[in-house]
Formats: C-alpha cells, structure tokens, sequence
C-alpha cells in the first residue's frame, strides 16, 4: 500500500537524521527510530519545514513536570501508604490527609487545563492499605465547589462520600471512615453533582487494599501481593490510570492518557527488568467513552478483574477491556524474551493516537 | 480661523483621554472578570504538498491564540509552526504537518489551543496542490482561455447580426444586455458575500462588500462622465468589457481554486460549462456598438479586456488564492457590473425617448427577462 510505504518512509528518513540515540541495544529498530525521531522533534520544534519530514506522530513539545508538581513516571510507583498505628483492640489504624485543590495543570504538551485535584495531582495520591486495616481518610475541601470521596469498597451509608453523606462544601472537611475490604485493585473519586464534570475535571485516585496473608494461608499469591514483604520486592509493580481530558468542553475528549500526560511512556518509555516479574493495577476513570483498554505488544498476561482473588479470572489475554470505573490487576513477565520496546496501549486505535501509547524497555537490571 | 478649532481639538484630546484611561486604568474589566479571552481561528489556506499538509491560519480573536496541538484525522501529529509563537489578533502564520494524507481522501484537521480550545478544519477532498511549472501554469492558463477570451470572441462575432437589427430590435438587445449583467451582478456580489463569510469577523467582511462595491460603482460612475460626457457606444462598449473583465478575473480565480482543491469534478466539463454560460457576455459587449464601426483592434482590445483577467484569476486561484483577495476581486467586479448597468439602463432610456419617444415597452422587458434566463440557463453546468 503506497499510504503506509509513505508513513514508514516518514519515519525513517527521520530515523536515519537523528542525532540522539535511545541507549537501548538490541532495541526494536523500527520503533527505536521511530522515538529517536520524536526526541528530535522535541529538542527543536521550531525546525524549518526543509527537514519537516524528520518529524512524527504525536504530541509537540514537552510537558513542565516540575510546574505540574507531579511527575507520570514517578506516579507509577509512588504508593502513599498513610500513617499506621495500633489502636488499643490491636487494630491496625490507617489514615490519610487529603485535600481538594483548584489548579490548572499541563496536561499535553502546551495545553492548560483548569484541574480540580486530590493533593493537586491528576490522578490523586495511590492509596495502599491492607485487608482488615480501619481506614481513615481526613479530607478537606480547599476548592471552589463542594466535593466527595467515594470510595469502591465495603462501607456503610453514611460513609458513602456523595450528596447527602459525606459531602464538604468549600472550606469544610470530613472524615471517612471505614473498614478496608475486600482486598483488590479499587478507586475513589468524587461523587459531588454535576458527577461527570467532578470526574472529568481530574477527581479520581487508586486505592488498593492488599490482602493479608493471614487470611488466606493457602495462596502465596496474598504474600506477594503485600506491600512491603520480600515476595512482593520481587515485583515491579506500576500504578496505571487510564484517563482522557476533554479540554473544550464539549464531552468528547482531546486527549487520551495513562496517568495524565499523552504519549508520556512512548516518549520516554518504562524500565522494566526482563529477571523480574511485572504487577499493574490497572484502573479505568475515562469518562464519555464507555469503555477503554490496555493490549500489550509481544506478550500476554493474566488479569484479576478488580484484583478481589488470588486466581486469575482471565488467563493468556493479550488485550483487556474496561468500562468506566472498572479496574484490574495485570501479571506478566519478560524472562524469555530479548531485551527492547515493547509497546502497551489502548486498542481502541483512536485513544491510542490521542495519547493513550506507551512502551515498556524491557532489559536487564533497571536502571 | 484658530478660534474656531480649539473646540474641535479639545474633542480630540478629551477621546484621547478617555481612551487612554479605559486602557490604562481598566475601570470595567470587573464586567468581564473570569471569563476567558475569546480565542478565534481562521483556515485560510491549504496545501497538500508531497511530503505532509500546509496549513495557513489567522488569529480572529480579541485574545492571542497559541496553537499547543494539532490532530490530523484523530491523531496527534508533530508539526512545525512559522514564526513560532502566539498568533495576535488577524496575526497569521504557516503549519506544516508530515502527515502522510490520501489522494482522493477528506482529512479533519483539529487544532488545539493552549487553553485547550479547539478549532476544526476538513479538507473536503486531498488532491496535491499543483506545482509552480510551465506545464501546470499552461493548463491553468488554458482554463482561463476557455473560460475567458474565447467565449468573449465568440460573442462578439455576433456584432454584424445585431447590426441588422431595428430600432426595436436594439432596445430589446439592450434590454437584453442589461439581463445578462442583472445577473452577472446577484451572482458576483453572491460570490463577493461567500468569500467575506470566510475572513475575520473582525474584518466585518459583509460590511466591506457593500460599501465598497458602492464606492467602486461610484468611482468608476464618476470616471465615466468626467469632463461631462456621458458614456455611450464605444465607450459603454469599454466600460461593459471592463465590468465583465473584472467578473472574469473572480470567474477565473473561483474556478482555479475549486480545481486546484479538488472541490470541483469533471474539469473538462466544468470549464465547457463557463465558456457556453461566457458566450453571451461578448455579446453584451457587442451591443452598444450596433450603431459605430469599430475597428478589429478595437474588438480584439476589448476581447482581451474582458477574457484575459480569466487567465489571471485561475492562475491566482490554483496557486495563491485567500479570502481576502478573493473578496476584493469580486467586490471590484459587483462594482463594476453596477455602474455599467446604471449607465447602459441610462442610455437604453435616452435612446428610446429620443427616437420614439414611448419609452419603456413590453419588448424591454422580454429583452431583460430574457438575459436574465439565458444566463440562469447557461449556468446550470457551471456548479461548482
């Protein structure tokens, strides 16, 4: 086909220019120079059109981590774990400070996005607590309309973070409270009205409830899922929030993203050690399109569908699906494969050129 | 003489002032607080060149407009800007994106903003826009050809059967005549309202064509009967072969364009279309000579006069057409046809009242409503 013969030939003539080179031997030549291209564009995009063929798919431009105040490499591994104490039954005590913040934030390259936040990030703190722990979230409300946390999880009512029960208004706060169960891969998010506006404005955060070994003497699984125990070090786990940003308003979006910024992965993509084997918890808060995806490229894994049991409820997928708010844990390995890129993203193709790309650099040891 | 413009001058100061404090002090931005600034964008141009998509834009806006993303077809695309920066109100710049487009393909161009506003453009169909060679430049001189000089010509070879006419017969011919530019001019001023529908707002583009179609019509009313004659004959022959030249060069232009951007289909056909429909404006150029023996150079003038801007108009059109030439061209042409059509109405009248005396008969009317039909009729091939 003469379309893709061009494209490709986009991509290499910009590969065969490049001056800066991902360090990655052995990596996939096509797609090393297809990012070797893209760096390029970043380093100078103001280049004349002359050399205009040098350029590639995807966003223009870097995004200002430092201004953002939240960096989507760090947030893949950055678990808040909350202050624990003992009460005086012996419970283990858990809680957490959250705070609603207004803030406009860089969610693409250039583009502005007036956020409301937990903790003035997109997606809000990851909050790790373990089965039986009595959780207890303090939150106030420093934005400009009122606000929840809703919590997936067991609870009662009155703790139930929507309009009538547990809501704060500007300037107020709240504490939730309640037990953490079941164990699995969960979310919060605001429930305050109009509801589709207090999510997509960025209220959403990942809250995973580890089980206790204790429990469930029969499963290793429940020891390597624990945060914090030597079987869990073994795994590299990654926070993933399939999120979308639809920046005019008009409930479609603009852009697609794990964790907020587009193509942030593909850009720059995860190191995983190939020795190791690979957790993601993986949540789905894209609001408009009802669903969205994650396929990973040369590999297939077993998914926990919203991580509540030790047994995989899907073996040997390559690709799944999720409706908004549905979530799942994902368990694979590179051990046998060749060190290189390995692409992961939504197979909806459309989320994928809007963002929604990214790449595992598969090698050996991290760096 | 000095006492009479201290008031005038105190006026000036006194807006000065004023001006000057709602810029300086901005006592009534509480009015607008919050409310983001208006951002507005403008597609003017397109080109699809061998190697990606050039895009040429205008800010239209009260507020400057920075164009952070750009998607093609629902994808992002990296893309160079010139000059790079914010685009300031009526500002404009280049973009280029190496998007691999299709031939025969429409492609949806989505820019976004860095407040995150978008702004759509489709490119209906992608053909390649043509290269600047002798080659590409032949055909589309030829289009102008076909479209201009020739059906001028051929017009005008219907002089010595006018000539032949009556008294009658020729009041009903310039009736006729008249039709033909009634219509020339609803379709041109029609053209002139599209084109401006397509600038800034902050143009006031509609605005524009009114009054300077007026004030073209005037200027070119008061050119005609300087040193107080009145144009007829010959130099109303002039004067139609100018109007009809000037409408030929938006002809032209409109004709480029839609060829060169793949709007129209069937170019043999469209342009046999335009040289049937431009027959019977050398015809109307013929008219007023009915009465004169011009001589060949002088029919071949205004042939060249009415036909050539054609040629011009559809090299403009296929390689540098924007709205804003594009407007002015026809709102020169609207201008042109209006004067020519007072003075060819104002003639017919003297004509008649002097030779007969009776004034306006059902035969001028049959003449107009017949120009009127034959051009609606001829132009039935010329959609673009």
């Amino acid at each position: 086909m003469p379309i893709e013969e061009r494209s490709r030939a986009v991509r290499l003539q910009g590969g065969l220019r490049r001056r800066r080179f991902l360090g990655l031997g052995g990596a996939s030549a096509g797609l090393s120079l297809w990012l070797a291209s893209t760096e390029q564009v970043g380093a100078a995009p103001q280049r004349h059109s002359a050399h205009a063929h040098e350029l590639a798919f995807g966003t223009r431009g870097s995004v200002d981590h430092a201004a953002n105040g939240f960096d989507p490499h760090a947030m893949l591994t950055d678990f808040d774990t909350g202050s624990v104490s003992r009460r005086g039954d012996g419970r283990r005590l858990r809680e957490f400070t959250i705070t609603a913040i207004d803030r406009a934030i860089e969610i693409a390259p250039g583009v502005a996005f007036e956020a409301w936040t937990y903790n003035g990030r997109v997606p809000g703190p990851t909050l790790r607590a373990t089965e039986g722990d009595l959780v207890r979230i303090h939150f106030a409300n420093a934005g400009s309309m009122p606000h929840t946390m809703h919590f997936h999880g067991i609870h009662h009512a009155r703790m139930d973070g929507v309009p009538g029960a547990g809501e704060v208004m500007p300037g107020e706060t709240f504490v939730y409270e309640f037990e953490a169960k079941p164990f699995g891969c969960h979310l919060y998010h605001c429930h305050s009205l109009p509801l589709k506006r207090h999510l997509h404005r960025g209220l959403y955060g990942v809250f995973i409830v580890d089980p206790d070994p204790a429990r469930h003497p029969s499963h290793a699984a429940a020891r390597s899922r624990l945060f914090g125990s030597p079987e869990n070090a073994e795994w590299q786990e990654f926070v993933m929030v399939m999120n979308a940003f639809d920046t005019d308003f008009d409930e479609e979006n603009e852009f697609y993203a794990v964790n907020t910024i587009p193509f942030a992965y593909m850009d720059k993509p995860i190191p995983v050690d190939r020795s190791r084997p690979v957790r993601v918890y993986l949540v789905n808060v894209t609001e408009f399109d009802p669903i969205n995806s994650f396929h990973l490229h040369g590999n297939f894994f077993d998914y926990y569908d919203h991580g509540t049991t030790l047994e995989p409820t899907l073996r040997t997928v390559d690709t799944v699906m999720q409706c908004q708010a549905q979530r799942g844990i994902l368990e694979f390995h590179f051990r046998e494969h060749e060190p290189g890129l390995y692409m992961f993203h939504a197979h909806q193709s459309e989320f994928a050129e809007l963002g929604w790309m990214s790449a595992f650099a598969v090698g050996d040891g991290t760096s | 003489m000095i006492r009479s413009l201290w008031a005038p001058a105190a006026g000036l100061l006194l807006t000065l002032a004023l001006v000057g404090f709602f810029l300086v002090v901005r006592p009534l931005d509480r009015l607008t607080e919050g409310v983001p600034p208006r951002e507005a964008l403008v597609v003017e141009a397109s080109r699809l060149r061998p190697d990606g998509i050039e895009l040429v834009l205008r800010a239209d806006g009260a507020a400057p407009v920075r164009i952070a993303q750009v998607q093609v077809d629902g994808a992002y695309w990296r893309f160079v800007q010139e000059p790079p920066g914010a685009l300031a109100r009526l500002g404009t710049v280049r973009l280029f994106l190496p998007y691999p487009w299709q031939q025969g393909a429409t492609h949806h161009l989505r820019l976004v903003s860095a407040t995150g506003a978008t702004f759509d453009h489709t490119i209906e169909v992608a053909i390649a826009t043509p290269p600047l060679t002798a080659a590409t430049l032949g055909l589309y001189g030829l289009v102008g050809l076909a479209i201009g000089v020739v059906p001028v010509a051929i017009g005008l070879l219907g002089w010595p059967l006018l000539r032949r006419l009556s008294q009658d017969g020729l009041g009903f011919v310039l009736s006729l005549t008249l039709g033909l530019l009634a219509f020339l001019f609803l379709d041109t001023f029609a053209e002139a309202l599209a084109a401006a529908a397509r600038l800034p707002a902050a143009l006031r583009g509609e605005a524009v064509v009114w009054l300077a179609t007026l004030l073209v019509a005037l200027a070119l009313f008061a050119s005609g009967r300087r040193g107080g004659t009145v144009p007829e004959a010959a130099s109303l022959a002039f004067f139609v072969a100018l109007g009809i030249g000037l409408h030929n060069l938006g002809e032209g232009l409109a004709v480029g364009a839609a060829l060169a951007t793949g709007e129209a289909a069937l170019a043999s056909f469209l342009v046999a279309g335009f040289t049937l429909h431009n027959v019977s404006e050398g015809l109307g150029i013929a008219a007023p000579l009915v009465r004169e023996r011009p001589s060949f150079a002088f029919f071949s003038g205004l042939a060249l006069l009415a036909g050539l801007p054609a040629i011009v108009g559809s090299w403009a059109g296929a390689f540098v057409a924007t709205p804003l030439p594009v407007t002015l061209c026809f709102v020169a042409a609207a201008g042109a046809i209006l004067q020519v059509m007072v003075e060819l109405a104002a003639w017919l009248v003297r004509s008649e009242t002097s030779t007969s005396g009776a004034g306006l008969r059902l035969a001028h009317l049959a003449g107009f409503a017949l120009g009127l039909a034959v051009m609606y009729a001829t132009g039935l091939w010329t959609a673009v």
